[in-house]
This record gives C-alpha cells, sequence and structure tokens, in this order.
C-alpha cells in the first residue's frame, strides 16, 4: 500500500521539518484494498514475518476481547451490568494491532469504547470486568464503568466519555513524554464521528506545530450512533484531512490486524525518532448496536452480513491456518484457555465486593484541604 | 385532556409550535432520522421534513452558534443536546453569544432561541454523563432557565420558551420522560414563563422542589402528611426568572422550608433561593432555611454508590422532620 505525503506546494524540496510518508506529491492517499484475495495475500506476505509467538499473542489477544464482550453482553443483558455499554465486537483488529506495535511504557487513550484497548494495554480482564461490574476490584474502583476504565500501572489513560475529549488529552500526554525528553509514543483512539468536533482540527494543529509523537488513530467504523459518515461529513476522506495540518497520515484496513500492526509501527517509528504525529484512518464496522440500547434500523441486516464476511477473527485465523501457524487443536486450546480466561474475570466481578459508602466521597481531590486550616 | 408521557408531551409542544410558526425550526444529534435519541422529536421529520428537522454533526459548539447566529438573523431555532452534558462544549455560544447579544447590541439584535435537552442524573452512566448544571446557567443574566417536573408543565412551557424572544435554556429530566400526566391539547395552552406552582397546599412547612424533585418531594409530604406534618410543596418552574414572590408568601405561611435539588449543593440554585428567603422573610422564619442536595462528587457509576449521592424521599422527610422540629 502506497502512502502519500500532503500536497507539496508550499513546502520546499527536502524539507524535513513537515512529516513526508513518500516523495510523490499531489496523489490521493490510497483507500486500502477491500479485494478479499488481495488481502489474504497481503496477510500472508506481513504473516511471514512475524514470529510464532507474536502471532498467537495477537489472535489469542482478540478471541480474549471477542468472547469477555460477549459475556459483558450477557451480563448487561441480566442486569449485572448498567448505564452505557459500548461493544467493540467486530473492531478487534485495529485495538489489538495498533496497541501490539507499542511498549508496555507507551500510552493510550480512547473514547468509551474501550474494553479491548484496556485488555489489550496490559489490564486484566478481571479488573475491567469487575469495573463493569461497578465493584470495588474494578480497574476504577466501580466509580468509573463501562466509559471510564483507567490504569497507571499500565498508561492506560482512560476512557472518556465525551465525543473527542480525549483527543486534546492524548496530544497532552504527547506534549508531556516530549517535554519530558523521553521517547515514549501516545495512541489516541477516537471515532470518525469525534472528527467533527474542533478538538480533533484543533489537537492536530498543535500536534504538527509543536512536533508532538502522538498517534491517531481514527476508528472509522462508518456511524456515530445511527448517523452515517455520509450524513455528518462533507468530505469522508478522512486520512486526508490530514493535509491542512501536513501531518503524515494513512489509510488502513481496519479489519487486518496485521495491517493495523505496521501501519502503527511506521507512526511509532515516527514519533519516536522525530517526534511527529500520524493521523491513521481505520476503517471498520461495528457488528453491534452503537449501546446496548441501540434499535438498530438505520442499517440494513445485510450490510451488518456483508461486513461479518470480512470479521477481523475470522481473517486472521484463516491466514494463520493457510500458512500453517496454528493448527486445528491449537485453535481450539486457545478458546479453552480464553474461555477459562473469561469465567474468572467474571468469577473474580461477582466475588468482589461492592465499593464501601465511603468511597463516595473519596478521590475528588488529590490534595483535599481542611478549609482555614494554615500550615 | 389526556395522559400523556412527559416525552409525547414535549413532543406536541415542538409539533403544535412547528406547525403554529415555520421560522421555528429543530436541530440537533439524532433528532431526525432517529427521531431522538430519547425520542422526543419521533415522528417530525416525516411530518415536517428535513428543511425544520435536521440531524447535525457531533459538533455541539458549532451548530449551538449556527443556532444563535440563525436566531439574530429572524429565525426562532429549538437546538436540542442530546443531554445538557454534551452542552457543555457548546457554552462559549450559550453564554458569550446568546445571553449578551442583545445587551451589547444596544437593544438590536434579540435571540430568540430555546436550547433543549435531557438534564440531570441518568441511570448508571458516571461522571460525564449524569450532572445538574442549571446553576450555570442560571447564573447569566440575559438567559431564561426552565425546568419542568411534569408532563402538562413540560409542554406548556416548552411552549412558551419557543415563542419567547430571549434564549432559554430548556431542561428536561432523563429519568422523567416516562413519567405521565394529564396534558391539555388545545394549541393554545400554555404556561408563562417565571411563575412558580403549587404542587400541593400545606400549612406547616414548604418544600421548594424542582425537576426530579418534585415528585420526591410530593411522596415527601405524603410520608409527613401521615407523621401530623402538613406540607406546601411549590415547583419553581423557571429557575430564572425566579418567582420568589410565591415562595416567600409560602414561607411567611408556614414558617419553616426545606429546598431539594439534585444537584450540588455549592453556589448553586438551593443557595439563592435560601439566600433570598433569609433576605425577605427572616422574621417569619421559625427554623433556618435547610437545603437538600446532591452529594459534592461527581456521579459514580457503582449503583450503590450512585443511589447514595441521589437525594431521596427520606433526606426530604428527615428534613423536613429536621426544620419542624420533631427529632
Ligand atoms: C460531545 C458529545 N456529544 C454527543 C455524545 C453522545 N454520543 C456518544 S457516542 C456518539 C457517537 C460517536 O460516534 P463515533 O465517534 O464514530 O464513535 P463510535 O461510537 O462509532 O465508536 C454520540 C453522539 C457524546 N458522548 N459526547
Ligand atoms: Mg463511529
Amino acid at each position: 500500500m502506497r502512502k502519500r505525503a500532503p500536497e507539496p506546494s508550499r513546502r520546499q524540496a527536502g524539507d524535513k521539518s513537515v512529516a513526508v510518508i513518500d516523495e510523490e506529491p499531489g496523489e490521493a492517499i490510497d483507500s486500502p484494498s477491500l479485494d478479499q484475495e488481495a488481502v489474504k495475500e497481503a496477510q500472508k506476505e506481513r504473516l511471514s514475518g512475524l514470529d510464532r509467538a507474536t502471532l498467537i499473542g495477537i489472535y489469542h489477544e482478540m478471541v480474549l476481547v471477542r468472547r469477555f464482550e460477549e459475556k459483558a453482553a450477557e451480563a448487561y443483558s441480566s442486569g449485572k451490568i448498567g448505564g452505557f455499554c459500548h461493544l467493540y465486537i467486530g473492531q478487534e483488529a485495529v485495538a489489538i494491532g495498533a496497541i501490539s506495535a507499542i511498549r508496555k511504557d507507551d500510552y493510550a487513550l480512547t473514547s468509551y469504547r474501550e474494553h479491548a484497548h484496556a485488555i489489550a494495554k496490559g489490564m486484566t480482564p478481571e479488573s475491567v470486568m469487575a469495573e463493569l461490574y461497578g465493584k470495588a476490584g474494578g480497574c476504577s474502583k466501580g466509580k468509573g464503568g463501562s466509559m471510564h476504565m483507567f490504569d497507571r500501572e499500565v498508561n492506560f489513560l482512560g476512557g472518556h466519555g465525551i465525543v473527542a475529549g480525549q483527543i486534546p488529552l492524548a496530544t497532552g500526554v504527547a506534549f508531556a513524554t516530549k517535554y519530558k525528553g523521553t521517547d515514549q509514543v501516545t495512541l489516541c483512539f477516537f471515532g470518525e464521528a469525534a472528527v467533527n468536533q474542533g478538538a480533533f482540527h484543533e489537537s492536530l494543529n498543535m500536534a504538527q506545530l509543536w512536533k508532538l509523537p502522538c498517534i491517531y488513530i481514527c476508528e472509522n467504523n462508518q456511524y456515530g450512533m445511527g448517523t452515517s459518515l455520509k450524513r455528518a461529513m462533507s468530505f469522508q476522506d478522512i486520512a486526508e484531512k490530514a493535509r491542512a495540518y501536513e501531518i503524515a497520515a494513512e489509510f488502513v484496513d481496519g479489519m487486518d490486524v496485521l495491517a493495523v500492526r505496521e501501519a502503527t509501527q511506521r507512526a511509532v517509528e515516527r514519533a519516536r525518532k522525530d517526534y511527529l504525529p500520524t493521523l491513521l484512518e481505520v476503517r471498520t464496522y461495528r457488528f453491534m448496536g452503537h449501546s446496548m440500547s441501540d434499535p438498530g434500523n438505520y442499517r440494513t441486516r445485510a450490510e451488518i452480513e456483508q461486513h461479518q464476511e470480512r470479521d477481523p477473527i475470522k481473517l486472521f485465523a484463516a491466514s494463520l491456518k493457510e500458512e500453517g501457524v496454528l493448527s486445528d487443536a491449537e485453535f481450539k486450546e486457545i478458546e479453552a484457555k480464553v474461555k477459562e480466561q473469561v469465567e474468572r474475570a467474571v468469577q473474580f466481578a461477582e466475588d468482589s465486593p461492592l465499593p464501601a459508602a465511603e468511597e463516595l466521597f473519596t478521590d475528588v481531590y488529590a490534595n483535599p484541604i481542611v478549609p482555614g486550616k494554615r500550615d | 385532556m389526556a395522559v400523556v408521557t412527559m416525552r409525547e408531551a414535549l413532543n406536541q409542544a415542538l409539533r403544535e409550535e412547528m406547525l403554529r410558526d415555520e421560522n421555528v425550526f429543530l436541530m440537533g444529534e439524532e433528532v431526525a432520522a432517529y427521531e431522538g435519541a430519547y425520542k422526543v422529536t419521533k415522528g417530525l421529520l416525516a411530518e415536517l421534513g428535513d428543511k425544520r428537522v435536521i440531524d447535525t454533526p457531533i459538533t455541539e459548539l458549532g451548530f449551538a452558534g449556527l443556532g444563535v447566529g440563525a436566531a439574530m438573523a429572524g429565525l426562532r431555532p429549538i437546538i436540542e443536546f442530546m443531554t445538557f452534558n454534551f452542552s457543555i462544549l457548546a457554552t462559549d455560544q450559550i453564554i458569550n453569544s446568546a445571553a449578551k447579544m442583545l445587551y451589547m447590541s444596544g437593544g438590536q439584535f434579540k435571540v430568540p432561541i430555546v436550547f433543549r435537552g435531557p438534564s440531570g442524573s441518568a441511570f448508571q452512566v458516571s461522571s460525564q454523563h449524569s450532572q445538574a448544571i442549571e446553576s450555570w446557567f442560571s447564573y447569566f443574566p440575559g438567559l431564561k432557565v426552565v425546568m419542568p417536573s411534569t408532563p402538562a408543565d413540560a409542554k406548556g412551557l416548552l411552549k412558551s420558551a419557543i415563542r419567547d424572544d430571549d434564549p432559554v435554556i430548556f431542561m428536561e429530566q432523563e429519568r422523567m420522560y416516562g413519567n405521565k400526566g394529564e396534558v391539555s391539547d388545545d394549541v393554545e395552552f400554555t404556561i408563562p414563563l417565571g411563575v412558580a406552582d403549587i404542587k400541593r397546599e400545606g400549612t406547616d412547612a414548604t418544600i421548594v422542589a424542582r425537576s426530579l424533585m418534585v415528585p420526591m418531594a410530593l411522596k415527601a409530604a405524603d410520608v409527613l402528611e401521615q407523621q401530623g406534618v402538613s406540607c406546601e410543596v411549590i415547583d419553581p418552574r423557571t429557575i430564572r426568572p425566579l418567582d420568589i414572590e410565591t415562595i416567600l408568601k409560602s414561607v411567611k405561611k408556614t414558617n419553616r422550608v426545606v429546598i431539594a435539588e439534585e444537584s450540588h449543593p455549592y453556589f448553586g440554585v438551593s443557595a439563592e433561593i435560601g439566600s433570598q428567603i433569609m433576605e425577605r422573610a427572616f422574621d417569619y422564619l421559625d427554623a433556618s432555611v435547610r437545603r437538600v442536595s446532591g452529594a459534592d462528587v461527581p456521579m459514580p457509576y457503582a449503583k450503590n454508590l450512585e443511589e447514595l449521592a441521589i437525594p431521596g424521599v427520606d433526606q426530604i422527610v428527615a428534613a423536613v422532620r429536621e426544620v419542624a422540629y420533631l427529632d
């Protein structure tokens, strides 16, 4: 897949101060090919470059978050989980592909659709499930819920509920890492509908202006709640918008986990070495409703089924099988292991106590002040 | 008269006013094709068309400001926030533009606009999606702030808000959309802004309650009646301008007052009401003004903590007993 640089008219040849991914100017950033055969071929090629443990690790994680969320949906239906619960089913290749390309000490921030990112970033399924249950053992002590997972240990800086709210935050995290002179990078995940918020545009401008090592990953699942991208965005090639800020950008096939991984790796290199931001537009699809209470009549069953043919887990499994990375028995072993992991998470959540009543008043301030106290 | 839900009453108000005045249009996220995230705008797109009922991108600051501009140029926009939590992104346009335009243009540019949507606590949606922010808007001269507690009030007040020539913040309560009540079907039925309603008459104590706290106050009054305490329940309905006279009249009769609200206590609506009572009816008070407010913390997700954060009937009963020196 070729990647194109921004329109060069205002740039001197060889000027390295702007992000250039390719020398050929003026051409459109390529869309990912959705041709099944081409995708398979590309995946095979990528596969051959990776060791078995990595491949198995990625696959295992994809299955884990899928089964985890299926279980969460069940728990929601039986009233164990409340509020909003936004499932990620169908989009797993994005979070897992991208996060597989970074280090443990790198940062990630997301929207409210973040169970998979949290787990991929290294949070335990136990702490995520317990948070969904609103229990004391949850990663945010039961105070945050589905939309607000956090874990300082693994530099997962949250689940955010306001569309686009996390984009300036991630930009600030990248600012801090550069300020401190570390080589950490920040992944910032958001939906395509967030691109219409000013916060997105303001952040991209600052990130390129100040050369911040932030990787903006737009998970374009084509809908913001019941509104399709076409009904909400005048110009829908999101990666192309990067030109307005001279930020490097790529379109990525979000159903191909290794394609996401590779694109992220390229962005990571740019960020670590040169403190440069990147915008990745990752084309994906959500198989379930926007949240658990979505009647879904803004799209057809047929449309969903068409995308389900490119289920990222099935696609990856097929390549692994064809290339002989995993045998049928090994696939089964992974399923069994995952089942056990999910059961353990549910058990942990069930057993975890409710937050104590005093917790209502803790964590409001890091430094609670007793008014009038002078020393 | 028919018994309808709050949701239906609001829908009727929108429909009737849009049919009445073609300069009224409705804009917001998911208001048209999806018929509203809470189905308040059901059927409007089909009946009125996409010139009048408009789905927006998720871009609150932009469409709030667009609404203000359209109002300056002669239209009467109704801007729906999917919830008032997201109005926070639009506060610049609401406060710096809508609230001040008439004044800073020396009376030349009025801004007849309604910003409406659900507000207050919802069910277990945690800190960013569950907050009562009426005191913010009430702070600003130039804005009017309305909070209905019954379907009839919702309909009558929304119609008045749409007909009003000033920016009106119209806050519905997310938990109350399904509440039912009798509502007039006369298209000329309106309820004036700035008039409080006595929801229940009583002689021993006054409970001032708005929005979600009104049904709770009424339940508390039932409980207290059993205990021999007769409560008067007053719903200001409009927070700005505030019908303080109706409240004072009641306080002068009962000599005791409890103000119930789901919002945070600090610098809030109850502080203002309490202060005005102290200034103007101090000599009539037999006990200090007592407030019952939401916990002074962001809203937690866990169900048990959420229950502790939102005031209920028990707290109102206890507060009334306290001002009546019964405990
Ligand atoms: C500022 C703001 N406006 C509206 C909402 C309500 N809302 C929650 S998710 C959503 C759709 C967002 O779509 P997208 O960004 O594409 O992410 P996706 O849900 O598809 O992952 C909306 C409108 C919100 N949370 N925040
Ligand atoms: Mg989307």
